[in-house]
């Protein structure tokens, strides 16, 4: 299973390796490991529906509770199928698709770890490994939405889309670290026998909003979905398996597979069934106001996910029964929907929906799967979108006083979707072929392939609910659910309710297609309510974020060395004031100060003159000359009271800092312009302020015992275990040797860095010269 | 600097400042010193003689890039840090070869470590102060 796992990410790293000798072959060779992934996973179907669910454990760091531990379960097991089955798909397509690219080699590497992550997701059992996995979906996902690297638009979307998913992912990792402290764990499995006690602790309603926000941002709800409509600057096979059929529906599982443990609360459903709703229906309102291909489809599964959430939301079981249907029947219809639009992009080079028309005439099988498809997001009986909208009616028909307002907006997305659905997959094969198209023809089976078979799986599972209904679809409704309820999926449910709003959706939106055109003027007119969408008070708020940072930056770092001293010295003035202000503790003993010798008077007399000297003077090297003298002096009382190392070093350092300024300053020019006398004052008052400061913190610093346990541990160990006299020494290279190691690691990063700036022009105008 | 006096001073100071370096390195285990100090003093040997001759005659004098002495340094003081790894010991364990060497007395892992800190000590001052020197 870790292998299974992990697969994708050695087949990533090879690709460098490889693309050299095996450019051309990559792509048929990767093409193999979703394909063998999805037989491997075919597998535990029979396995699952006998078991409930396989654990696979593999330790990794047992010390903080984290392990690579996989459960297979109904649940797990429907998304490795999808992720791998729709991967095989994409990876043959995109063979065709993205013929002669110039990094295809590159494009299988991030689509194989893009793969091997989203498995990672659904199959940890352990949350933390599943956070892991979560924020690697979200990298490999940039780099594949920025895959055209070379356009800025590309670029920037691959931006937006990680920057909000990866933000909702962080949130989501301090849900999942408070939901281990109060549930002890963070394995799933372990974690399901306290799920009372998790729901009644103070801590439930924060562990379920940083956990929303994970899944929110992650499968694009209101207000995080914007970056969805964004990401559609990605290649088409990248929109597919990404965008409609796995990455965004990592949050729905997610839902999924918290709802046996901190669903069936009012607060989980409560914002999960608000949330939902306002994202399905905004969503399905967008997609019809759009003319490009892509991003009518991008609203629709954005108001697909909204469904979901909306189902997941109501909790009850014909909801998350309705809910399991729908993730399947969803990633059939919309990734064929999607692959269809590649190959309409790719032969006519077009995506717009007005134009495009009569293509059925040069591509009958591609016109087939796209009436398949769109035919099963309808939810036209005998195909499997007719199963999920039955039971998705019967679900909120049962919601109590709210089942009115709830079906209604169902029925409503659901017209609305029809008619995207239709624009999507019906529209372009209707009709004349207009003149700039006749050209297009039916391009390899590569490509029209993939589309089909989704669209051909939609009509079989829809026609003979039977082959899924036990396999697949019961565990996962038991794994969603934690009961053992049987489902029955039955394509007649009897004349009813369910039927007649079936009827009303179908032939409501089939007239509204009737009579609907997409226009391009519908979309300008949305455009004024630009302003208040979320994506634009985000915008604005990260702009005005960067300007603010903009002016803060400029006022502190502007150039002058002088200011950066002031504003330093200033700061630690105030902050140690301000410590200082709540009491200090000085106590000096005057019988224990040792007496004054007169070296030490003539020593200081040295340095009040020096100093003296230092700030009166006009000519730079007197005043260096001056401050070294300082430094020296300093050492003396080293040496006075019995620190030679300490004196000897910085006898070191103070002859290289008089050395350095000399060597530096010398060569400029006289001194000119000097500080005006308002300036001197300032300063004088802030050096005096900060002197006086210091010496206050010295004599703190004297409370403190000054002999340790540990002073007189190095003291008295350093000959017998370090065979050295020179305790200062022996704590260097010895007992601290580690710190040692990298202070000098450090030393060398410092001066490469020095030599780096120093060398670094970056005055072009200079280069010239 | 064009002071005469100065200049034949510090043609003789070279030597002598980088003698009494290591000799500062090698006391360092029993005595006042270190690889930390003796590497401070060659630097200063070296920025003395720059200062004097300028920086090309002190840079032939060092024959190479005084930039590569950092990692050849690092590798030292590493290698001293792990070897007691090879001897089933954990890392920064102290090694001593049995009895005293002439002139320089114990020799143990140690003093190869700090003969690493001196070697960086050396390269890194001579980077900056170069590089600062060199640009200004």
């Amino acid at each position: 299973m870790l292998i299974a796992v992990i697969l994708g990410f050695i087949f990533a790293l090879c690709v460098p390796f490889f693309t050299r000798f095996f450019k051309k072959t990559i792509p048929f060779v990767y093409s193999l490991l979703p394909l063998s992934l999805f037989i491997y996973f075919f597998q535990f179907l029979g396995k699952i529906k006998n078991q409930g669910h396989i654990l696979f454990k593999y330790e990794w760091v047992p010390s903080i509770g984290i392990d690579l531990s996989f459960r297979l379960d109904g649940l797990s097991l429907l998304f490795a199928l999808m992720i791998t089955g729709i991967g095989a798909l994409v990876f043959i397509y995109t063979i065709y698709y993205l013929k002669g690219h110039e990094y295809l080699d590159r494009f299988y590497g991030y689509l194989s770890m893009f793969m091997a992550s989203m498995l990672g997701v659904v199959l940890s059992d352990n949350l933390m490994t599943m956070f892991i996995f979560w924020e690697l979906t979200s990298i490999s996902s940039y780099f594949l939405i920025g895959f055209n690297n070379e356009d800025p638009a590309s670029r920037k979307s691959a931006l937006t889309a990680l920057s909000i998913t990866g933000l909702g992912g962080l949130v989501m990792l301090s849900g999942i670290i408070l939901l281990q402290a109060v549930g002890g764990s963070y394995s799933f499995t372990e974690l399901l026998n306290s799920s009372e006690a998790i729901k009644d602790s103070s801590a439930y309603g924060w562990i379920i909003s940083l956990l929303f926000v994970g899944a929110f941002t992650k499968s694009a709800q209101f207000p995080f979905h914007f970056w969805l409509p964004g990401a559609m600057k990605a290649p088409t096979p990248v929109s597919t398996y990404l965008h409609s059929a796995t990455m965004v529906k990592a949050g729905i599982y997610l839902l999924a597979r918290f709802t046996p443990l901190l669903g069936d609360t009012f607060w989980w459903n409560g914002t999960l069934v608000t949330v939902g709703a306002i994202t399905m229906v905004y969503a399905a309102i967008h997609s019809v106001l759009r003319v490009d291909l892509k991003s009518i489809l991008a609203y629709s599964t954005i108001s697909a996910l909204g469904i979901l959430v909306f189902l997941i939301g109501i909790g009850t079981e014909k909801a998350l029964l309705a809910a399991g249907i729908f993730i399947l029947a969803h990633a059939l219809y919309k990734a064929a929907l999607f692959l269809i639009t590649g190959i309409i992009d790719h032969e006519t080079g077009s995506r717009d929906v007005t134009k495009l028309a009569g293509l059925q005439r040069v591509m009958m099988p591609v016109a087939i799967a796209g009436f398949l498809a769109s035919l099963s997001s309808a939810g036209v009986p005998f195909l499997l979108g007719f199963i999920s909208k039955e039971v998705m009616y019967e679900a909120t028909l049962q919601f109590g006083d709210w089942a009115i307002i709830l079906t209604a907006l169902a029925v409503l997305t659901k017209i609305l979707l029809l008619v995207a659905g239709f624009w999507a997959g019906i529209r372009p094969f209707t009709g004349n072929l207009p003149s700039e198209f006749e050209k297009a023809k039916l391009p390899s089976s590569l490509l029209w392939v993939p589309p089909l078979l989704l669209g051909i799986l939609s009509l079989g599972f829809g026609a003979f609910p039977s082959l899924i209904g036990q396999s697949l679809i019961q565990p996962v409704f038991s794994s969603m659910s934690g009961t053992d309820t049987v489902v029955q999926l039955k394509l007649w449910h009897g004349f009813n309710l369910v039927l007649l709003l079936s009827i009303f959706t179908l032939v409501t939106g089939g007239v509204l297609f009737w009579f609907l055109k997409p226009s391009a003027e519908l979309f300008q007119k949305t455009l004024r309510f630009e302003l208040i969408s979320p994506q634009n008070i985000i915008k604005g708020g990260s702009k005005m974020f960067g300007s603010f940072a903009g002016t803060w930056t400029r006022f502190f770092q502007n150039g002058y060395l002088r200011n950066y001293v002031i504003t330093i010295l200033a700061f630690l003035t105030l902050l140690m004031a301000y410590r200082l202000f709540w009491g200090v503790n000085i106590y000096i003993d005057w019988n224990q100060i040792s007496p004054v010798s007169h070296y030490e008077i003539i020593v200081v007399a040295l340095m009040i003159i020096s100093i003296l000297f230092a700030i009166s003077t006009n000519s730079r090297t007197t005043s260096i000359v001056a401050l070294g003298v300082i430094g020296f002096a300093n050492c003396l009382f080293f040496l006075f009271y019995s620190a030679p190392d300490l004196a000897m070093t910085q006898f070191s350092i103070d002859s290289l800092t008089v050395l350095l300024f000399m060597l530096v300053l010398v060569k400029l020019p006289k001194n000119k312009s000097f500080s005006s006398n308002i300036m001197k004052f300032r300063d004088a008052m802030l050096s005096l302020l900060f002197g006086t400061l210091i010496a206050i913190l010295t004599l703190v610093v004297f409370e403190e015992p000054s002999t340790t346990e540990v002073s007189k541990y190095f003291a008295e160990n350093a000959y017998v275990l370090a065979k050295g006299r020179n305790v200062v020494n022996v704590i260097l290279v010895d007992y601290r040797g580690f710190d040692t190691m990298v202070e000098i690691v450090v030393l060398v990063i410092a001066a490469v860095g020095v030599y780096s700036l120093m060398k670094l022009d970056l005055n072009p105008s200079k280069k010239e010269l | 600097m064009k002071s005469l006096i100065f200049k034949t001073a510090s043609a003789y100071l070279l030597p002598l400042l980088l003698l009494f370096s290591i000799f500062i390195l090698l006391r360092g285990h029993y005595l006042p010193g270190g690889g930390f100090v003796g590497g401070l003093m060659a630097s200063i040997a070296f920025l003395v003689h720059s200062f004097a001759f300028g920086l090309k005659e002190t840079q032939n004098i060092i024959k190479i890039n005084p930039g590569f002495l950092m990692p050849i340094g690092l590798v030292l003081a590493v290698g001293a840090a792990i070897a007691p790894f090879f001897v089933d010991a954990p890392i920064l364990t102290g090694l001593w070869f049995e009895g005293p060497f002439r002139f320089i007395g114990m020799v143990g892992s140690a003093l190869f470590f700090d003969i690493g800190v001196y070697l960086v000590v050396i390269g890194a001052t001579l980077t900056i102060m170069f590089s600062i020197t060199d640009t200004v």
